[in-house]
């Protein structure tokens, strides 16, 4: 089994920042956001508290349903697209290699 | 505006800034707090009031919020006093070494020491990206909070969201607004369904209109808000009318005016003295998630071990005339003011 893969965050001037990953820590998305020093709060640690790691997958295979959690928490954000999530509720598997994703919290 | 002396100042009303409160108390310092929340409790009462905490000392288990009224409960007899809903923007040393500190509202706090308990920072009202709305901002047509509901009354009032606060605030406005429009992106509420079912409702019979699958796109008037575009999904917006537009999108907390006073920063937290947890600017102190040091832990226990060490050096600014002994509160019990 692969134990690393890629992750690409594309910034605003469309360019692609690629983000090893490792699969075998059960990590979350966000917390591979955080140790790489991306610019996201994550205020509540992973508990689809606080929206602060909202991301958009621009390309990602497909990936188990929200909760009614995650649901709830994006339902209240202004800047909803139709890939957003919650980075913490997304786990680093394998599959995900090559994802793209866009920073969508404010902070 | 207002004007407040006290001994003193507490920014921010987080457990730690609470708990503060009666470390001062002990030891005869009069304490204000002001937060830029409309309640006190900081993320506890923000964004899990309903959690469990396992890790205070002597509680098995307590939910955030009753910790919070706890602490109010543990604080009453040295009556602090509160200003709440306002942020502080400035702080300004006076030449006799106190302070003067100024709100967002103008309200002006004096006091000999300052505590910033401000967590991680201010919770600010999260924007959607509309054009020019901070044209309208501060009473010219857009509030991200409904302060007092009777300002309201007779008045046109779009409201934008998808959660509990907007469905709240939509149930209590139909009654006292002339028109009153829900706006969600979405087509289910995830709240609270006997809220989510007041909403369906009230628009059926007619109280209010609630546009589902649409978004507010921009907003129109001249100094004053006259009007907004209403964009279904996939359609053409329209104008509607307005006298008032209230997004309720939740809050992010943002570290703001702190960051301009002047204090020692390191990754957007104040760096302290572990001694007193003393800032840079004598008389100013940091406890809590706010400040940094070396194997610091952002846990409640931590800010609360903070405040009794800031409060022991700050009663050497606060009476400097007089040499304190500590003595346990089973001495001398616990003094009210
Ligand atoms: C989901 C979650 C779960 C947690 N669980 C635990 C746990 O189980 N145990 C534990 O010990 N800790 C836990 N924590 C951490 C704990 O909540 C924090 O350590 C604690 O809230 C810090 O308290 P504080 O008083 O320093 O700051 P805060 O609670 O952040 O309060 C700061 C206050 O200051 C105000 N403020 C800031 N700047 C200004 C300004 N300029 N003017 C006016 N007001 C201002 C803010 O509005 C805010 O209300 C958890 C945190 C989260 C998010
Ligand atoms: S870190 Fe708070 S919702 Fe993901």
């Amino acid at each position: 089994m692969q134990d690393e893969i890629t992750l690409y965050v594309e910034n605003e001037a469309g360019e692609r920042i690629a983000v090893p990953a490792p699969t075998d820590m059960g990590l979350s998305l966000m917390e591979v956001l955080k140790a790489n020093e991306f610019d996201i709060l994550a205020t509540c640690g992973g508990m689809a508290l606080c929206a602060t790691c909202h991301v958009e997958l621009v390309q990602a295979p497909e990936l188990p349903e929200a909760s009614d959690d995650e649901l709830y928490m994006l339902e209240n954000l202004p800047n909803l697209r139709e890939g957003s999530r919650l980075s913490c509720q997304i786990k680093i598997t394998p599959d995900l290699d090559g994802t793209v994703i866009r920073l969508m919290a404010d902070h | 505006m207002s004007t407040i002396s006290t001994d003193i100042c507490i920014i921010g009303a987080g457990p730690v800034g609470l708990f503060a409160v009666f470390e001062a108390g002990l030891l005869k310092m009069k304490c204000h707090v002001v937060d830029a929340l409309p309640q006190v409790g900081g993320q506890l009462s923000e964004i899990y009031p309903k959690k469990p905490i396992y890790d205070i000392p002597g509680y098995p288990m307590v939910l955030a919020g009753d910790l919070v009224q706890n602490l109010m409960q543990q604080i009453e007899p040295f009556h602090p006093t509160f200003t709440l809903g306002e942020r502080v923007e400035e702080i300004e040393k006076l030449e006799d070494g106190s302070f003067k500190l100024i709100t967002t509202d103008k309200t002006e706090i004096t006091c000999k020491v300052v505590v910033i308990a401000g967590g991680l920072g201010s919770f600010e009202p999260r924007k959607p990206a509309i054009e020019n709305l901070e044209n309208f901002e501060g009473g010219k047509g857009v509030a991200y909070m409904v302060k007092d509901p009777e300002f309201f009354r007779d008045k046109r009032i779009v409201l934008a969201g998808g959660g509990d606060s907007a469905l709240d605030w939509a149930i209590y406005l139909a009654d006292v607004a002339k028109e009153l429009t829900l706006v969600h992106r979405g087509t289910t509420f995830r709240g609270a369904p006997e809220s989510a079912a007041k909403v369906s409702s009230l628009a059926e019979e007619g109280h209010m209109k609630l546009l589902l699958k649409s978004n507010v796109t921009q907003v129109h008037g001249n100094g004053q808000l006259e009007s907004v575009t209403i964009s279904p999904d996939g359609a053409e917006g329209y104008q509607v009318e307005a006298d008032y537009f209230i997004p309720l999108f939740g809050l992010v907390p943002k570290l703001g005016p702190l960051e301009n006073w002047g204090l020692e920063l390191e990754k957007s937290a104040i760096v302290v003295n572990t001694v007193d947890y003393s800032t840079n600017i004598p008389g100013v102190y940091a406890i809590g998630d706010i400040n940094t040091y070396p194997g610091k832990l952002k846990l409640i226990l931590c800010g609360f071990h903070e405040a009794a060490l800031m409060a022991q050096s700050a009663y050497s600014i606060v009476y400097p005339d007089k040499k304190f002994v500590l003595k346990y509160t089973t001495v001398n019990g616990v003094p009210t003011m």
